[in-house]
């Protein structure tokens, strides 16, 4: 049955990464790619990695994304890039597209060897997650803390700039 | 008959290659940067796949990352479309000639 959802959730994420190429106006790509991305959530929630089910809806949707709208609702819709969609590099977009996806897919291989998992329960509920991460990890937890400090700083920078 | 492993890597292969079309044919530069988290969440599918065939923390533990990553591009990414929209009047990336090497 998990098999099922997660074949149904795959296809919607993959028709909604469709419409988000193929739209005109960028709010409704947005809003395309919420529903991927909520998609991609259901798929994680699937496998009962339910953290990451969790920092997808909180962190991607529901910071990323509604950044992303805040944005575009801060430009102006009459602009020419929402009348045009493709560049001159469509036939180009499609073949590298076709090459390198069937790369991947032919990195997969019709035969890999069954892998045998290991014998120690999952530990993907949020309580033993946390506790896991925070022990092995807890250097990079605080490096990445920084990069999210440099990110803001550079993002003020970026609009430092603009009011000169 | 493919196994749950391989059709979540084949699904993260396809949205990669969905993304990485997005990124070279759109004229938009918004519609670029949702094509690149395309590519981004194709990687995050495919750890997960990893994490869930292994059982081990490992994979689970890089999405936090790729997250942390993803939120920085885009808060200096969308300062930047809003300051290159303000500058050009237009998103569209044949305004971006001088870019060219």
């Amino acid at each position: 049955m998990t098999d099922v959802f997660i074949v149904l959730f795959g296809l919607l994420a993959l028709v909604f990464a469709g419409v988000v190429l193929a739209v005109r106006q960028p709010m409704r790509a947005a809003l395309a790619l919420v529903a991927h991305m909520t998609c991609l959530a259901a798929i994680y929630a699937c496998l009962n990695v339910h953290v990451v089910a969790l920092f997808q809806v909180l962190i991607y949707v529901g910071a990323v994304m509604v950044f992303m709208v805040y944005t575009i609702m801060l430009l102006d819709d009459r602009d020419v890039a929402y009348r045009r969609r493709f560049s001159a590099t469509l036939a180009p977009g499609i073949v590298v597209a076709l090459v390198v996806g069937g790369a991947l897919l032919r990195l997969l291989g019709p035969d890999s060897p069954p892998y045998q998992a290991a014998q120690t329960p999952a530990s993907f509920s949020f309580a033993t997650f946390s506790t896991e991460f925070m022990a092995r990890y807890w250097l990079h937890f605080e490096l990445a803390t920084v990069l999210l400090l440099v990110g803001i700083v550079a993002a003020w920078a970026v609009i430092r700039e603009e009011r000169r | 008959m493919m196994g749950r492993y391989e059709l979540l890597l084949a699904l993260a292969a396809a949205l990669f290659a969905m993304g990485l079309f997005g990124v070279m044919v759109r004229r938009n530069l918004l519609v670029v940067v949702m094509s690149v988290e395309l590519m981004l969440n194709a990687v995050v599918l495919s750890f997960v796949a990893a994490a869930d065939r292994t059982q081990t923390l490992d994979g689970a533990a890089m999405t936090f990352f790729i997250y942390v990553a993803a939120t920085c591009e885009i808060a200096v990414a969308m300062a930047l479309l809003v300051l290159l929209a303000r500058r050009r009047g237009t998103l569209d990336l044949a305004a971006e000639q001088e870019l060219k090497g």
